[in-house]
């Protein structure tokens, strides 16, 4: 099927988010959509389905005029989406999910679980999806459970695929495997938009290319096209993509952890007798894949949860049993990886967000009550150093946008005098100019002989940021290795493998 | 450290008591307007000439509509004659008798306003306002019928221990959520019915607070003199210090909660408890703290209550004060001001209900205008549907927009 997009244009008031945009994806199409966090891509694809109703434009299917009232009427029309956060019941079967909303039923409306089955088993086998349809999806791996979000849409005859940020949450092996499936997909006609912002990707993968910034189409690009044109195109000036750092100077230990163990919620152990050093000046990346224990490691270290077996030693204090507090002020920065829900307070202003670590005493208070001025003169000086956009500083957090509030927390974290900083998925969700920004900023610490701890699964920021690196998976450390470790290896760690 | 098992302390309520709460002053105000109009429809409709008139409303429905209005600016009119001034009474006292009247009702109102609108601030819902003020109450009592003790000093100790008893029984619902992931709602409820028992047992018990010579019926003793709130305005009028110590109270809510770190730490864990565990926040215990501090403001009006009468208490002095405590923080935004006001309102309600009846209304309409009043507040897409009021912009569209004007023409 052949989708238009003709002149789209979407307001919120007195801001155009999509601005007349053209996109035509042919049958059988990838057609990749490259764009910033904010530059409109998400509007446009919540127009084609129906969730916002465009001001201008229309949407053409194989030349017919298509006027979406919901994502039913979308749905209805072969249009179907995956979205970037799955929209799946854990506790059903896989075919339970697929025909959630659509149940085929027998007699007396009672649920046709087998014609389910057979839908299920009849695409998977189609296009190589070995999912079977009587798991339950919260025992599926991330990219198992993709798939079944894939099925979903094939199920209800989807001819235009789009991909919301498919590739967040997958391994780079589980990437590959998506992408053979999207060109597997693209072989027997279905018309693919792939919502993507990493680069390799898009050249891996795509057919054409739509660049959207500010909620315009700046142009048309080709896969060949070399990673620099496609980001200058995306960001709209030339951009340094590559970290540059001096070579480590590495001190004495600054964090030693032995033998870590932590027992999570579930009563399994999340986190499997870990140990690791991390000098002065030295960055210390912990790679692999999302839910391998990284986030209950980064939680234990800094007090968020107890250990049941190790020691954590900051230099030579003893850190293992401190509390939350005790391990800030013993000069733990940490960065968590949701900023929205552990790292600031959205309905506070900046102003305030600054402070919420260090509410008890100076420089943000004087005895019981806060002090105003000095926080006021505080916030105008991290603001403007750490280049936060914003109209002031008593705008609420929740008001920017997703790089300036990891500005705010990322200024926060590094105006103190530091011990050790803990930098949890520092860049996600952030566009690519506060990327290099707060790559810059990681960089300096690690460059004013500071121990830091990069907790990531964006491959290439741990190469980019790492002096070593160490792979985490099923809480255990495979193998702590060189930075310049070839991603294959690393890829390969991160599915388990020993080095 | 907190432990490694999370206790689920912190519910989805908060985000919905967030949600109430951000509407600010001008919901408030068209909700109340909401309800005066709600409170008009009933009084029209106790009207007998209105109803009479109805009867031939198609051959001359002025004669309807004009025994509207009338019901109307009667019912109001007494309203302001019972809660604000009385321009028809014979004697300068008796025409502003009314307003002393209306601030007598509204001292309690506002206290345990207070106390129920810091919990809301921390994201907990204090229902328990009415067990906190019988508590505090009891052990006020116990100060000033069984304790003697100095002309001036008798007084500043109960009311003390008015607030911390109620500080303390608020303390037990804190503790309770943060040790077990009780839910303070049910806690606070299961209380209140356990305050009145005890409260009714020392009434009814002669060794414990029953009033000396009384009967089966629980009843205490007359504050002793020197433990009495004293009068303000002289023996013509009966408002006395309670109404101060509301004062006092807004003051104190205001500098807690606005200008102190304590009150810093209590809105951030109200508005984000994880933000806050992460940011060195001891949130189990703070829960705690708050639930205490509530219930010290719920305090001050339990010492209006038990120390501010002439005789002796009865097991029932809560009222409804309890309750009412919980509109006028949801009224009142709860924020310092904001409470202030919406107590006076309630406390005019109070005050000017029975001069309703002495026209014939039913003094239960005020009561009827005041719950409207809350459930406008309590339901913002139903007052955006009345007026018309456009959606919260959605955060998302404001983040693009804001990303779209910072990076326009960036020359960086």
């Amino acid at each position: 099927m052949k989708l238009e997009l003709r002149r789209i244009t979407k307001r919120f008031g007195a801001l155009v988010a999509n601005d007349h945009i053209n996109l035509v994806v042919n049958s059988g199409e990838i057609h990749a959509l490259l764009g910033e966090n904010g530059a409109g891509k998400s509007t446009l694809m919540n127009v084609l389905y129906g969730l916002y109703t465009a001001d201008e434009g229309d949407i053409v299917l194989d030349g017919v005029v298509h006027r979406f009232k919901g994502p039913g009427d979308a749905m209805a029309a072969g249009i179907g989406m995956v979205h970037q956060h799955f929209m799946l019941i854990p506790v059903f079967t896989v075919a339970e999910n697929v025909v959630l909303g659509h149940e085929p039923t027998g007699i007396l409306d009672t649920l046709d679980l087998d014609t389910a089955r057979k839908l299920v088993r009849e695409i998977s086998d189609r296009f190589g999806f070995e999912i079977d349809p009587d798991a339950l999806v919260e025992d599926l791996p991330v990219g198992a459970q993709q798939r079944v979000e894939i099925i979903k849409a094939l199920a209800r005859d989807a001819k235009v695929l789009v991909l919301d940020e498919p590739t967040a949450v997958l391994t780079p092996q589980e990437t590959d495997e998506l992408m053979g499936i999207m060109k597997g997909l693209a072989k027997a006609g279905t018309s693919i938009v792939f919502i993507t912002h990493k680069l390799r990707e898009v050249q891996a993968v795509a057919d054409r290319i739509t660049v959207i910034r500010l909620g315009a189409v700046v142009g048309e690009a080709k896969p060949t096209d070399s990673a620099a044109t496609l980001a200058t195109m995306m960001v709209g000036r030339a951009v340094d993509l590559s970290v540059t750092k001096k070579a480590p100077k590495r001190g004495e230990a600054g964090l030693s952890v032995a033998g870590l163990t932590v027992i999570g919620d579930r009563n399994n152990k999340v986190v499997d007798d870990v140990s690791f050093e991390v000098h002065a000046g030295e960055v210390l990346a912990i790679a692999g894949v999302q839910g391998n224990g990284q986030t209950e490691l980064a939680e234990v270290l800094v007090g968020l949860r107890t250990p049941s077996a190790g020691s954590i030693h900051l230099g030579k204090m003893d850190i293992t049993h401190s509390s939350v507090r005790e391990v800030i002020d013993a000069g733990v920065g940490y960065i968590p990886e949701d900023r929205s829900k552990d790292g600031l307070v959205g309905d506070f202003t900046i102003a305030e967000n600054f402070m919420i670590n260090r509410s008890y005493g100076p420089p943000f208070a004087k005895g019981l009550t806060i002090d105003f001025a000095n926080r006021e003169r505080i916030a105008a000086e991290l603001i403007n150093a750490y280049d936060v956009r914003t109209p002031s500083q008593v705008t609420l957090a929740k008001k920017l946008s997703g790089g300036n509030q990891q500005k705010v927390v990322v200024a926060r974290e590094l105006s103190r005098e530091l011990n050790l900083l803990i930098a949890s998925q520092p860049t996600r969700g952030v566009d690519v100019g506060s990327i290099e920004f707060i790559h810059d900023r990681i960089i300096a610490t690690r460059e004013a002989g500071k121990p830091v701890v990069i907790i990531s699964t964006e491959l290439d920021e741990v190469t980019s940021l790492a002096d070593r690196i160490a792979v985490m998976y099923r809480g255990r450390i495979v193998g702590i290795v060189d930075a310049k470790t070839s991603r294959e290896t690393l890829g390969r760690m991160m599915a388990g493998a020993t080095v | 450290m907190s432990d490694g098992t999370e206790t689920p302390v912190v519910g989805r309520g908060a985000a919905v008591i967030r949600e109430i709460m951000s509407g600010g002053a001008a919901r408030a105000l068209l909700s109340v307007v909401a309800g005066f109009v709600i409170g008009a429809i009933f009084m029209v409709f106790s009207s007998e000439e209105f109803l009479a008139a109805a009867q031939y409303l198609t051959s001359r429905p002025a004669d309807a509509l004009g025994a509207a209005w009338t019901a109307i600016a009667e019912g109001y009119s007494a309203l302001f004659r019972g809660s604000i001034y009385n321009y028809t009474a014979a004697s300068f006292e008796a025409s502003i008798r009314p307003m002393t009247e209306t601030l007598r009702f509204a001292g309690p109102l506002i206290a345990s306003g207070l106390g129920v609108a810091l919990a809301f601030r921390v994201g907990l819902f204090n229902i328990g306002a009415s067990g906190q003020l019988l508590f505090g109450a009891l052990w006020a009592t116990w100060i000033s019928t069984r304790v003697e003790l100095p002309w001036g000093v008798h007084l500043v100790v109960a009311v003390l221990v008015a607030i911390l008893g109620a500080a303390a029984y608020g303390a037990v619902v804190g503790f309770l959520k943060a040790r077990t992931g009780a839910h303070e709602v049910i806690v606070t409820i299961m209380l209140n019915y356990i305050a009145a028992g005890i409260l009714t047992f020392f009434f009814r018990t002669p060794e414990l607070l029953r009033e000396v010579d009384g009967g089966g019926t629980p009843k205490s003793d007359a504050p002793a003199e020197s433990a009495q709130l004293p009068l303000l305005l002289g023996p013509e009028f009966t408002l006395h210090a309670g109404f101060i110590l509301a004062i006092v109270g807004v003051v104190v809510y205001w500098w807690l909660m606005e200008r102190s770190t304590i009150g810093f730490r209590f809105r951030m864990v109200g508005h984000n408890a994880d933000a806050a565990r992460t940011a060195g926040i001891n949130v189990e215990r703070t829960f705690v703290l708050a639930m205490a501090v509530s219930g010290a403001f719920v305090g001050l009006a339990a010492a209006n209550q038990a120390l501010g009468v002439r005789a002796g208490l009865t097991p029932d002095i809560d009222g409804t004060i309890g309750f009412d405590a919980i509109t006028v923080a949801l009224l009142g935004s709860s924020t310092a001001p904001g409470v202030l006001l919406a107590g006076l309102l309630f406390g005019a309600f109070k005050a000017g209900a029975p001069q309703m009846q002495v026209i014939g209304l039913s003094p239960e309409i005020t009561g009827v205008v005041q719950g409207f009043i809350v459930l406008f507040i309590a339901a913002p897409p139903l007052v955006r549907a009345i007026f018309r009021l456009p959606p919260p912009q959605k955060t998302t569209v404001i983040a693009d927009w804001w990303q779209k004007l910072t990076t326009k023409g960036d020359p960086k």
